[in-house]
């Protein structure tokens, strides 16, 4: 078949130099507009920047760690620290709990299955930001123990631990692993945990990359829950905390800038790592709705 | 000689199955409770505060349908809601059609391709807070702002973007196609792929011209992937909160307050919280019923 019908528009087939330059103007214009204005931000991190009209992709003053100095004075680091606790211990626990919750799901013949599966559906439905004030409430007086995650980590991670999109996305995956494996691992004697870590676990690795880099994405872009759990500075993680260092005169923009590039990094660089199972996840989840 | 009878073997068969019977359970049990914690407690608390007058130390009280009554007859709530369908709307319409028109442009297996594709979805996973402050920055309403300076590039007055009336809805809703194009783009693409390559050349025999193999070979083919796209947007158009939050908080003069804006407000800062809880539940019913209805149109479509 030809190439020119690999596509709808066919650009691909089209040759020439004036179709090339049509492409190199067309393509360049796309990464511009999208990428553009993260690359002013990277710039601006690196450079001396006073006023934000000098926001470019042309550095000014010459290149320099200045803003980055100056961020630990502002608490920057400490901000990068929770953050980072907090996507750490979120991410691991979010995987046990979709790894576990999916093995039953998909490997286990159980009455009220469907029950559950509908139970999960009913929670990827439900907006994070319509429970949000009842949150607020429940997380400070935790029932029966009267517990307040208010202010602590806890109260940052363990509402985002279950997550039903890895769940969902973990049992499908795990109902394509042939039951021949675990049979003879079980004849061998294996009991329920040593089949679930020797046998089962290891050939998810594909959908454990799924939903590693989704769930560091979601849980990098939380907006809502720690600004409603945090109380002080000090527990600000570094999205809730760019908005206090703009509104502080003193700061100047280069610590804004440099504390707003630390904060896009990560899930930037997890998606550039992990982009094959991103685009995967991201077909396989919208499917899924 | 020690005989089992039938009935024991029975028995201590029975157990054996309820013991096995257990183990998905426990398995489930993890996300089971942190789902119970966090969502469904927090949802049935919130259905059972929107009745109520919350109050500190003193107990709550029941007043009914008041809160509901409240957000009926505030003209705060009633722009805001306004103000959530036309940027839900908005966003998700530009998103959508911007999304295709990307998704056609980079179809195709290059190199090069793979790489517009990788840069232009920068945005989507870069974390909404980030996001926000660039364009605040980017729509700095000086006549010297980055923005401003390159709209001049093409004979284009300043634009005074956020800080003003009649255009910060606007600036807002552009900047959720910025971020919500790339996305559609990813998913149009993959849905692009599952097209037969067949029917265009076929189509290309018989004379059709390009429009005309888009228009009856490429639509229908994607017409399951609007769906699902167009419910992804909106529900993420109606509960939006964040880049509001972060690019205007409601000002100018509440020109850009959104439901969730004034939520927040309500519950957090002024500690309304039953009328609060009232405004969520009827976010709550709006996202259940666009989802509902687009099932339902889907539904009627495919028979």
């Amino acid at each position: 078949m030809s190439q020119r019908y690999d596509s709808v528009l066919g650009l691909d087939a089209r040759r020439g130099p004036l179709a090339t330059v049509g492409k190199v103007v067309l393509y360049g214009a796309m990464v511009m507009v999208f990428a553009g204005p993260l690359m002013a931000l990277l710039i601006g991190a690196f450079s001396r920047v006073v006023d934000p009209t000098r926001f470019s992709l042309v550095p000014e003053g010459g290149f320099t760690l200045d803003n980055f100095v100056r961020a630990e004075q502002r608490g920057v680091y400490r901000y990068l620290f929770n953050s980072l606790v907090v996507v750490g211990l979120g991410l691991l626990l979010q995987i046990a709990v979709s790894v576990f919750a999916a093995y039953a799901l998909a490997r286990k013949r159980m009455r009220g299955a469907a029950v559950v599966m509908l139970l999960i559906l009913a929670t990827m439905m439900l907006p994070e930001e319509v429970i949000a004030i009842p949150l607020s409430v429940v997380l400070a007086d935790l029932p029966p123990f009267h517990l307040n995650l208010i202010g602590s980590y806890a109260g940052m991670i363990l509402p985002v631990a279950a997550w039903g999109f890895s769940i969902l996305v973990m049992t499908e995956f795990m109902k394509e692993v042939p039951v021949e494996l675990e049979e003879a691992a079980r004849i061998d004697g294996a009991g329920e945990l040593r089949t679930f870590f020797s046998v089962i676990l290891p050939l998810c690795r594909p959908a454990l990359g799924v939903i590693g880099v989704f769930g560091f994405t979601m849980i990098w872009d939380q907006y809502l829950l720690p600004l409603i759990v945090a109380t002080e500075p000090t527990q600000y993680t570094l999205p809730i905390a760019l908005r206090t260092l703009r509104s502080d005169e003193e700061v100047g923009i280069g610590v804004l800038l440099a504390a707003a590039m630390l904060a896009l990094l990560p899930s930037v660089l997890a998606f550039l790592a992990f982009q094959r199972q991103f685009v995967r996840g991201l077909t396989s989840g919208a499917v899924k709705g | 000689m020690a005989v089992t009878t039938p009935s024991e073997v029975d028995a201590s068969r029975r157990r054996r199955r309820r013991r096995n019977g257990l183990v998905p359970w426990l398995f489930l049990a993890p996300a089971l409770i942190l789902f119970l914690y966090f969502k469904f407690i927090p949802m049935a608390q919130g259905v059972r505060m929107s009745f109520f007058e919350v109050r500190t130390y003193l107990g709550d009280q029941w007043v009914g349908g008041d809160n509901y009554t409240t957000i009926v007859s505030d003209g705060a709530f009633t722009s805001a809601i306004w103000h959530t369908v036309i940027l839900a709307a908005g966003t998700t319409a530009g998103s959508l059609l911007l999304g295709l028109v990307l998704a056609l442009l980079v179809e195709g297996t290059g190199r090069h391709l793979w790489l517009v594709r990788t840069a232009a979805f920068l945005p989507v996973v870069t974390t909404m807070a980030v996001i926000a402050e660039v364009w605040r920055i980017m729509y700095h309403p000086a006549a010297d702002g980055p923005l401003n300076t390159l709209v001049g590039w093409i004979g284009v007055d300043p634009q005074p973007y956020l800080a003003d009336e009649d255009t910060s809805l606007a600036s807002i809703m552009a900047v959720g196609i910025w971020r919500g194009a790339p996305y559609d783009m990813m998913i149009f693409l993959a849905g692009l792929a599952g097209v037969d390559r067949a029917l265009y050349e076929s189509a290309a025999v018989d004379g059709a011209s390009t429009w005309r193999r888009f228009r009856h070979v490429t639509v229908p083919a994607l017409r399951p992937v609007f769906a699902i796209l167009f419910t992804l947007a909106a529900i993420r158009g109606l509960r939006v909160f964040t880049e509001v939050f972060l690019l205007t908080n409601g000002a100018p003069n509440g020109s850009t307050e959104v439901l969730m804006t004034l939520i927040y407000k309500l519950g957090l800062q002024r500690g309304e919280l039953g009328v609060a809880a009232a405004g969520s539940v009827v976010l709550f019913l709006a996202t259940a019923a666009l989802t509902v209805a687009v099932r339902l149109m889907r539904r009627r479509g495919e028979t």
